[in-house]
């Protein structure tokens, strides 16, 4: 077990590595012109492209550039040029909204899937399976931000049922804070409550035909029973795998698009808008910082599953 | 993965009973299962639509709309039922749809005719996933093949640089490219793009989706390569270009099949989220996903302009989604690629 622990970290402390020179080619070597006058923004002063090519240091030498680069972002030196803001600041400031939003979808979209999921497996080719095949389906095609503008359309503007964007803190007011939630957390949920209960719909359809379930029915056990200890139990494995990555992806930056149709003042909302002014360092940061959650929460899963499961340690090398 | 044999074993076995069966190429078989999939085939004839209503954008613009998808029109006025209506009010408020040759959907705050917007914006749309899947599919098959083939040394190195591509989440990677390349454009050896160019946004989708199609296709030619035609090949002289080329390549035909419908899907996706945030499609260019990324902000006054683009965006995702559920159903009956693990890293 240790032996996999270390092994897992080693291979993770080199994908962190990696990923931090594949973004600082992204941003700083790979496109034509100028990277100071990129990081300057589109309003800037020779002066302060001067300054930058200085204090980030443009004409070091390449790997000396890379040193510099992770050296601002991970000291929280860096700084929008365009808004004169401590990016590091900003992204502190706006994460609780991120993580407010990030947890409550992920609730949702777990449990909403498993209960579709059993609900299709259970009806499998009547019309319940198939009405909900089809949403799945026009779930899985529609753009969350497209979602977000309609339900904000009809839900906050036509019918004022839900406020029409922002976020109010949960420490200031718990329940505000749950009604300015509870549409973007419907709206990032579609999307993967249409995968989950597609998967465990055929991964129920596949347990349901195995020789251990066919020997609990034999032995008399009821039929909840078995399907809620036998089938679901291990049908579930990959679903929790699933999440757990997926949870990771939205909290490393996956619900950009959400915050940003709602208003919700979080990380991924000052991404957003640091992208529409091509304001380059906050959206370097932020991009980087993300991979970089992802990168650890799924080597921390990998970790918890090899120790409930023995069978991921043995083989998963 | 099944193989072909396998396809044609499924395919036998699902047809007992028609005595045509016998015989059929595996390619028939597909055909056949295809065709009875009603749902499949309507699905794709609306994808098909689309695509040619938006292939006919210059030829609308042109004799029916007397525009251009850029052309400002604010000071304008237009004649709906006989009355002189202002293009966009005073107080900017652009005009909805009024059912005829001129503003058939109505304007957008800058007095641009959204019908015509949208058939340009639906073909640069159509253009950046059509040539995002092509580069997808070309490198991710050559990738495969070249690994899976020459295993150690290649594979270890091609399995990292994919690895690598892997563990960035999907959007970033594309935020990340797209916002750095809409700054100063790039440089591909003789090939120079500029921030505003289509292909720009096209080649970032096409490098961010490679993995996802190279690492089963890696694993197919590991199977693949162990098998006894390649062996006779190998005894008949053939060199491991001539091996790749005519032998494993073409035993993994459907498998790159189901998988272009499903890349363009995601393709469409991706380039509506990236254009939606700023570091896709560059504006005045239309597409989709710029089209609704201008709208949302009218939304309580013209929803029009959100909700127009949105729909065509979902009509054709879906169409070419339900189409290439339709295909991998037909090529492919057992087969473990399933639309839901791919989409769902597009729409975020």
């Amino acid at each position: 077990m240790t032996r996999f622990v270390i092994r897992r970290l080693i291979s993770m402390v080199l994908v962190l590595f990696a990923i931090s020179v594949l973004t600082f080619l992204i941003f700083q070597v790979i496109p034509n012109g100028d990277p100071a006058q990129r990081m300057a923004g589109r309003l800037s002063t020779p002066e302060t492209v001067a300054a930058i090519r200085r204090t980030w240091g443009f004409d070091d030498p390449i790997w000396q550039q890379y040193l510099t680069t992770m050296k601002k972002i991970f000291t929280g030196e860096v700084i929008s040029y365009t808004q004169q803001v401590n990016v590091l600041d900003q992204i502190w400031q706006d994460l609780p909204a991120t993580l407010s939003l990030a947890i409550g979808a992920g609730i949702i979209w777990f449990v909403m899937g498993v209960l579709f999921g059993v609900l299709s497996a259970l009806r499998a080719g009547h019309f319940t399976d198939r009405a909900l095949t089809v949403a799945a389906l026009v779930g899985v095609s529609t753009p969350v931000f497209l979602l977000g503008a309609v339900a904000l359309y009809f839900f906050a503007f036509k019918v004022q049922l839900f406020p029409n964007g922002g976020y109010v803190p949960l420490t200031q007011d718990p329940v505000d804070w749950l009604y300015h939630l509870i549409l973007p957390w419907l709206c990032l949920s579609v999307l993967f409550i249409g995968i989950y209960s597609r998967v465990l719909r055929s991964n129920l359809l596949d347990t349901m035909s195995e020789d251990y379930v066919r020997t609990a029915r034999a032995k008399g056990i009821s039929e909840r029973r078995v399907l809620v200890r036998h089938v679901l139990r291990n049908s579930l494995i990959p679903i929790v795998a699933l999440w757990s990555l997926d949870f990771a992806a939205v909290i490393g930056g996956g619900a950009i698009l959400t915050e940003s149709v709602f208003n919700l003042q979080g990380v991924g909302q000052y991404a957003a808008e640091s992208i529409h002014q091509l304001d380059v360092p906050p959206v370097m940061v932020v991009v980087m910082l993300g991979a970089f959650a992802v990168v650890i929460l799924s080597a921390i899963t990998d970790v918890i599953f090899a120790l409930l499961d023995p069978r991921i340690r043995l083989t998963g090398s | 993965m099944a193989t072909v044999d396998s396809t044609v074993r499924a395919g036998a076995h699902r047809d007992r009973g028609a005595d045509t069966a016998a015989g059929l190429s595996p390619y028939r078989l597909g055909l056949r299962r295809l065709r009875r999939n009603k749902a499949a085939l309507a699905f794709g004839a609306l994808f098909g639509v689309i695509v040619v209503l938006c292939l006919c954008a210059p030829l609308y613009a042109d004799r029916v709309a007397h525009t251009s998808p850029n052309a400002n029109h604010v000071t304008e006025t237009v004649t709906v039922g006989g009355v002189r209506k202002d293009v966009v009010s005073p107080t900017g408020q652009p005009i909805g749809p009024t059912w005829q040759g001129r503003f058939l959907l109505g304007a957008d705050q800058n007095g641009r005719d959204i019908a015509v917007r949208l058939l340009y914006g639906g073909r640069n749309s159509l253009e950046v996933g059509a040539l995002a899947t092509l580069l997808t599919m070309v490198l991710a098959t050559i990738a495969g093949i070249v690994a899976g083939y020459f295993r150690g040394f290649v594979d270890g190195v091609l399995a990292r640089v994919l690895d690598l591509i892997w563990a960035y989440p999907v959007v970033l990677l594309g935020i990340a490219l797209g916002t750095s390349l809409a700054l100063g454009g790039i440089s591909i050896g003789p090939l120079h793009l500029e921030g505003n160019s289509l292909l720009v946004p096209a080649f970032i989708i096409g490098i961010v989706y490679i993995p996802y199609v190279a690492k089963p296709i890696r694993g197919q030619v590991l199977r693949l390569r162990e098998q006894e035609f390649v062996d006779a090949a190998r005894v008949g002289g053939a060199g491991p270009l001539r091996i790749m080329w005519s032998e494993i390549l073409p035993n993994l035909s459907s498998t790159i099949i189901v998988f272009v419908p499903l890349m363009i899907a995601n393709a469409i996706l991706l380039e509506a989220a990236l254009s939606y945030l700023g570091a896709g499609v560059q504006p005045p260019n239309p597409s989709w996903g710029t089209m609704i990324s201008d709208g949302i902000r009218l939304i309580p006054s013209a929803m029009h302009l959100t909700f127009v683009p949105g729909l065509m965006l979902v009509l054709a995702v879906l169409g070419i989604n339900v189409f290439g559920d339709g295909v991998r159903d037909a090529l492919d009956p057992r087969a473990k690629v399933r639309l839901e693990e791919h989409a769902e890293e597009a729409s975020r």
